[in-house]
């Protein structure tokens, strides 16, 4: 593996909004308080449902005007892309914008505009003529990574990535690649989500036995509990700033961590239903790709949806892979945010960050009864475990159809140059 | 009648353009002169005035919303055969 500054590639900036959280900082700290703020929301058709609503200011970065013509996968990325860029201390203005990209994993993009437009013209006697002329432009699949390059004046490539639950992993790894093929200088990635606002995604999970309730809705999302009963969606998003170590440390950048791996692979055998094998095999990929043993890794962020048969799948994947690793740590954070679907797997890299600082591993709540068939070892469970230090993490992010991603990350610090 | 077409003209703006400030239009000169309005946000007046008052706007008259004047004058008619 060329290990040359110019083919390392890491992270220099954050930018984020979870339910719980609209940067990294209030994010970690609700993460190590178990603070998780998960809703009931009027849906239409369905009713009440329960979901995970960020509360960022949209207008922090755009005009009323552009926040009702984009979408809200729109504005997420618009919010996350600003933050990321202060955080890692770039001025778009200062730099070459046809040299950065934009790469942003989704996991369906399109849902909330077109019910919305059947909606209201069901109101009109489903006449088309009432259909919003805004409809195309709000639905391309490429929508939230273009809504960031036409608000910041980014004209580098910009597309999304379509991976079901696994497109914020594969965000990051596409501004890897990109990276490492010298197209760009700068890429921003990760992954947004604005699922809450389409029925569909809910009845779809309903009716297939999956979608979470609980009569406490912070109690809802609770993977790897005897008493879990399905997925809490939520909206999410989270972008960080990649660039080579070489322009970071040229330009003293704040380096989160390197990116050292990543696996991506496929089922290739059912539409839902997950494939611990496959799933095992891309975390060997990745392990592979950084060159590290199972035992080098010091946290595990699970991809675990609080679904029964998902969450074992995962846990049997492990088991596998992480036989003689008596020092890996597994954790979980949909248990405090739902599952932020296209944003999942960048956000949930993003909240364990920073344990390479404060060496805690935040934990996975809500479990009050521990299914036996998900008993890691390690399975850090409702209290934050303190770490003598934290050097690697390694983040699963697995989607419908079978798409598996893994993503390795391993702190930074000078002994790492 | 002409009062209420040009109020709701306006209030259709500030629906379509929140950020607009629209206490101070001149009725002669052109709206895109005085606002940042585009193409696409004058389909939205178009769109609006379909939705709220059944009335249509062919894609030959568009040149008749340039000003609050002409959208009176063009409009007032329109309005008053809904009534």
């Amino acid at each position: 593996m060329d290990r040359s500054l110019l083919q390392r590639i890491v992270i220099t900036g954050v930018g984020l909004t979870a339910p719980n959280g609209n940067s990294l900082t209030e994010f970690r700290k609700h993460l190590l308080e178990g603070y998780s703020r998960i809703q009931r929301i009027d849906m239409r058709y369905m009713g009440l449902v329960l979901a995970g609503v960020c509360a960022f200011n949209a207008n922090e970065y755009q005009t009323s005007k552009e926040v009702r013509i984009g979408t809200r996968a729109g504005s997420i990325g618009i919010y996350c892309a600003h933050k990321a860029l202060e955080d890692s201390k770039l001025a778009v203005e200062q730099l070459d914008r046809n040299r950065i990209g934009t790469y942003i994993g989704i996991t369906e993009h399109g849902n909330v505009e077109t019910e919305n437009e059947v909606y209201e013209i069901s109101k009109f006697g489903y006449d088309t003529k009432f259909w919003n002329h805004h409809h195309n432009p709000r639905t391309v699949a490429n929508n939230p990574a273009g809504e960031i390059s036409i608000n910041l004046g980014i004209t580098g490539p910009h597309y999304t990535i379509g991976g079901a639950c696994a497109g914020g992993n594969l965000g990051i790894i596409q501004g890897v690649q990109m990276l490492r093929l010298n197209e760009v200088d700068i890429a921003l990635v990760g992954g947004v989500s604005e699922s809450i606002h389409t029925f569909g995604i809910f009845a779809g999970f309903k009716n297939q036995g999956a979608l979470a309730e609980h009569a406490d809705p912070n109690k809802a999302s609770r993977p790897f509990d005897e008493a879990r009963n399905g997925i809490v969606i939520s909206e999410g998003g989270c972008i960080f700033v990649l660039e080579r170590l070489e322009s970071a440390l040229k330009r003293q950048a704040p380096i989160y961590g390197e990116i050292v791996g990543y696996g991506v692979n496929s089922d290739a055998d059912n539409t839902v239903l997950p494939n611990s094998q496959r799933q095992a095999e891309c975390i060997q990929l990745a392990l592979a790709k950084a060159n590290l043993k199972p035992s080098d890794i010091d946290i595990v962020n699970t991809h675990a949806t609080s679904t029964v048969l998902g969450d074992r799948k995962e846990c049997e994947a492990l088991r596998q892979v992480f036989t003689e690793a008596p020092n890996t740590h597994f954790n979980n954070t949909k248990s405090f945010i739902g599952h932020t679907m296209g944003a999942a797997g960048a956000l949930e890299l993003a909240g364990n960050l920073p344990s390479f600082e404060d060496k805690q591993v935040h934990p996975t709540i809500n479990v009050e009864h521990l299914d036996p068939s998900c008993n890691l070892n390690n399975l850090v469970i409702n209290q934050p475990k303190s770490l003598p230090a934290v050097n690697t993490i390694l983040n699963n992010s697995f989607g419908m159809m079978g798409i598996n991603s893994v993503v390795i990350v391993r702190r930074c610090d000078s002994n790492s140059f | 009648m002409e009062k209420d077409v040009r109020q709701i003209i306006i209030d259709i703006i500030t629906t379509i353009a929140p950020d607009a400030d629209t206490s101070n239009l001149k009725d002669e000169v052109p709206l895109r002169e005085q606002l940042e309005l585009d193409s696409m946000d004058f389909l939205d007046i178009v769109l609006e005035l379909r939705k709220q008052y059944g009335i249509d706007v062919p894609e030959s008259d568009y040149k008749q919303l340039e000003t609050l004047a002409s959208c009176v004058a063009y409009l007032t008619p329109k309005f008053a055969a809904k009534h």
